[in-house]
């Protein structure tokens, strides 16, 4: 990171008015990191508060605050902000050849407005009565509630709008700014991959927002949109909240996986397998698919039976795209020259936890066999794997793989590898075992289980794991951390990789490059002997 | 030019075919009460069935990436891959028949979760019928001739028992685990479920929708009682309310 020559006040002017798109990147992941720990931290707390019957460390009450701010705050807070801030605005004007954003202020803007959201969501342990909701904070609970469900309102307002802030400049930025030559069918799968995400973001965060709204004004405002004594519906909240949600959680998804896919090319030094069909099969099929299988949240929720069998069929089809996609990256594998550097590692790690992550998600699309595991701790390992997981170790993988380019920096390769063997066997200790929990009976978002004390040496080994998971990621933090302070400097192409983001001096100075490239015979998979 | 449609016509003609199937299965549940379908055993059934296909689709694809990752690993430095250059129709074919696997895979798994789910959600006309009020922390049971009971569901064993129910401030959830069902309860709405206790026993009642601070605590149980002993207690119960409605 540039020096302080001109003495501190001056180094966070340059940051805090800066309208860079890298700085943005960099200010955004700083905060989402921020919430990364103080979820965690959460889910440590949760995790002991559960691993024996009965209170072990806490009430009832401050233990609902920390599952309503670990879950608000690790997708709201740490995944999306880290894929659809932090990556995709450093990345995207690099990978397409373009100087900077569409609108570098707009930027600026959704960047200030997202670490407002991060304060806000942070008071949450300041304030008197803090929101135990739940982060999909149903109605009539969420209006009953003792706690400031305000506060959750306003959180996610602040961030949807930082959100489609976002959205609309990265779109305008793919669609125009690309560099001479950066023709859509060369583009980078991460490029491909975030714009399906943010089309996502653009046409769902409303809706959220819209539910979020509604509650605060049932709640503060007296209107009745969710009481049903005065002509309300409480499902129609679940509706409209899920309607955002469950497309939120490809949000999160194709951009992860369009990480996995730029990793997997550099590393395996080959061609994306099957590149067309992956993008307009691929993402394009989740992009269309994600946004007809809500129901699926609510198979139990008393909504009439056609539409749950209706939604039944369309989310077992979400497999097709997601297949090709998975069939896609294995296929890169296929006659590569594969090197197994950190990042690499975890995006191996990332295709054997989607793998189980994904498949233990046919049972629970199923609505029959749903009607026993919904709300239990069976679908909480299944998402763990599937998107907290998976998500994490391709966000934490790209970080490693991105990182000699924006910290200028080499990390200590053998603290890489270390922090990602333990991180690998605590997050299969931990959320394994939680799949026998869950389908012995386990509900979710419960503070005890004295009525299942048979399920106490199961709890105690999700705990356990969850340690060695904590430990796992404190390596990586000491490898970061040791990198910014005794990393070696960087060359500006360290992993040999062909993409445009590569070309660039390192750190990429402001503008990106002396001059924007010439794309006209550049192809950021071209590889071959 | 026309060929080009020949995927898209053998994928309709495909959802036509799997569509007529459905259909098929969605007949024969007109039940006697003789026949009564057994939840439980269709679920481990159905369950079962679906561990052993993912496990073999996981296993497959977890095998092959580990085959490539041994066999392609770089063996020298600055060495490139050697990518594969697909043809036009190897490009189609590596789109459609993974797409037809796994839409097969789907339809045929959909079809049993159909049918599973018919029975799940159809109640036997002979069912004893038991009203549930669920509320902040507890639930509220009422029986025919208007029998209520907190926390604990006497039910005839061998009979199957429809709950209807609501909720009188948030949304509940009414978990039976032992009859691999639940169902939520809220307020405005009527919602039901069904299970077949088929013998006297004990089972766990359990909430599993979040509701507030004792949500975790909000457990009861469901007691089955032979035919008789259950028609005494409820004829005792009876004599009781109508004893206290005399007063």
């Amino acid at each position: 990171m540039s020096g302080s020559k001109g003495g501190v006040g001056k180094f966070l002017k340059e940051w805090i008015f800066t309208i860079d798109h890298k700085r943005v990147g960099i200010l955004y992941l700083i905060g989402s990191l921020a919430a990364f720990a103080v979820a965690g931290l959460m889910a440590m707390l949760i995790r002991v508060e559960l691993s024996s019957v009965g209170p072990t460390i806490t009430d009832p009450n401050t233990y609902n605050v920390w599952l309503y701010f670990h879950g608000a705050a690790m997708i709201l807070g740490f995944q999306i902000p880290a894929l659809t801030g932090f990556f995709a605005n450093w990345l995207i004007p690099l990978q397409i050849g373009a100087r900077d954003v569409a609108f570098p202020r707009l930027n600026a803007l959704s960047l200030w407005l997202f670490w407002m959201g991060i304060i806000l969501a942070l008071l949450t342990f300041v304030v008197p009565n803090p929101p135990d909701i739940m982060w999909t904070a149903y109605p009539p609970y969420s209006i009953l509630s003792p706690g400031n469900t305000a506060f959750y309102s306003f959180t996610v307002l602040i961030m949807g709008f930082a959100s489609i802030a976002g959205g609309v400049n990265l779109i305008t930025t793919i669609i125009y700014m690309r560099a001479p030559g950066m023709r859509w069918g060369k583009l980078n799968m991460f490029v491909w991959c975030t714009l399906g995400a943010f089309i996502l973001q653009l046409i769902f965060v409303p809706i959220l927002g819209t539910a979020v709204t509604m509650i605060s004004m049932d709640k503060y405002l007296g209107t009745t949109f969710f009481s049903p004594t005065h002509g309300g519906d409480v499902l129609l909240y679940q509706n409209l909240f899920w309607f955002y949600s469950h497309p939120a959680v490809y949000v999160i998804l194709l951009p992860v996986l369009g990480i996995i896919f730029d990793i997997v090319a550099t590393f395996a030094r080959n061609r994306i397998f099957n590149y067309k069909v992956a993008v307009y099969g691929g993402i394009g099929g989740i992009t269309l698919v994600s946004g007809e299988v809500w129901v699926h949240h609510l198979y139990a929720s008393g909504m009439p039976n056609w539409i749950r069998v209706g939604m039944m069929m369309s989310t077992l089809l979400i497999s097709v795209p997601v297949g090709l996609c998975v069939l896609s990256i294995i296929g890169t594998l296929y006659r590569g020259a594969i090197e197994f550097k950190t990042p690499m590692l975890y995006a191996v790690g990332f295709i054997f936890l989607f793998l189980i992550g994904g498949l233990t998600g046919i049972p629970l699309a199923l609505n029959s066999l749903d009607l026993y595991i919904h709300d239990t701790h069976f679908i909480v390992a299944h998402f763990h794997y599937v998107m907290a997981v998976a998500g994490t170790f391709s966000i934490v993988g790209g970080i490693y793989y991105f990182w000699p380019k924006f910290t200028g920096k080499m990390y200590n390769e053998t603290l890489g590898k270390l922090g990602f063997v333990v991180t690998f066997i605590g997050v299969n200790i931990t959320f394994f075992s939680m799949f026998f929990v869950g389908f012995a009976g386990m509900p979710r978002r419960y503070f005890d289980y004295a009525q299942m004390p048979q399920l106490e040496s199961g709890h105690r080994l999700v705990t356990f794991g969850a340690f060695i998971l904590a430990v796992g990621f404190l390596i990586t933090l000491v490898s970061w951390l040791h990198s910014l302070f005794a990393g070696k400097p960087a060359p500006d192409n360290p992993w040999g990789s062909k993409s445009l983001e590569w070309t660039t001096s390192t750190p990429p100075g402001p503008g990106n490059w002396a001059e924007v490239p010439d794309c006209e015979n550049f192809d950021p998979y071209g590889y071959g002997e | 030019m026309r060929r080009r449609f020949y995927p898209l016509i053998s994928l309709l003609m495909f959802f036509v075919l799997a569509g007529t199937s459905f259909a098929s299965s969605e007949e024969g549940h007109d039940l006697a009460s003789s026949d009564i379908p057994d939840s439980v055993e269709g679920f481990k059934h159905l369950w079962r069935e679906v561990m052993i296909d993912i496990t073999v689709i996981g296993v497959f694809f977890a095998l092959v990436t580990v085959y490539f990752l041994i066999t392609y690993r770089r063996k020298r430095p600055g060495q490139e891959g050697r990518p594969v250059k697909l043809s036009r129709a190897a490009v189609f074919g590596w789109a459609i028949i993974p797409v037809f696997v796994f839409m097969a895979d789907d339809l045929y798994l959909g079809a049993q979760g159909w049918s599973l789910w018919n029975s799940y959600r159809t109640p036997p006309e002979s069912s004893y019928e038991i009203q549930l009020q669920s509320s902040m922390w507890s639930w509220k049971f009422t029986y025919p001739g208007g029998v209520e009971s907190y926390n604990e569901m006497r039910v005839p064993a061998g009979k199957p028992i429809l709950v209807r129910m609501t909720s009188s401030d948030t949304i509940h959830s009414l978990f039976i685990p032992d009859f691999k069902v639940k169902e939520d309860s809220m307020p405005g709405r009527i919602t039901y479920l069904w299970f077949y206790p088929k013998e006297t026993g004990e089972h766990l009642i359990t909430c599993a929708e979040y509701c507030g601070m004792m949500h975790s605590s909000m457990a009861g149980k469901i007691i089955a009682m032979e035919q008789d002993k259950f028609d005494s207690w409820l004829a005792s119960e009876q004599a009781a309310l109508k004893a206290e409605e005399g007063a």
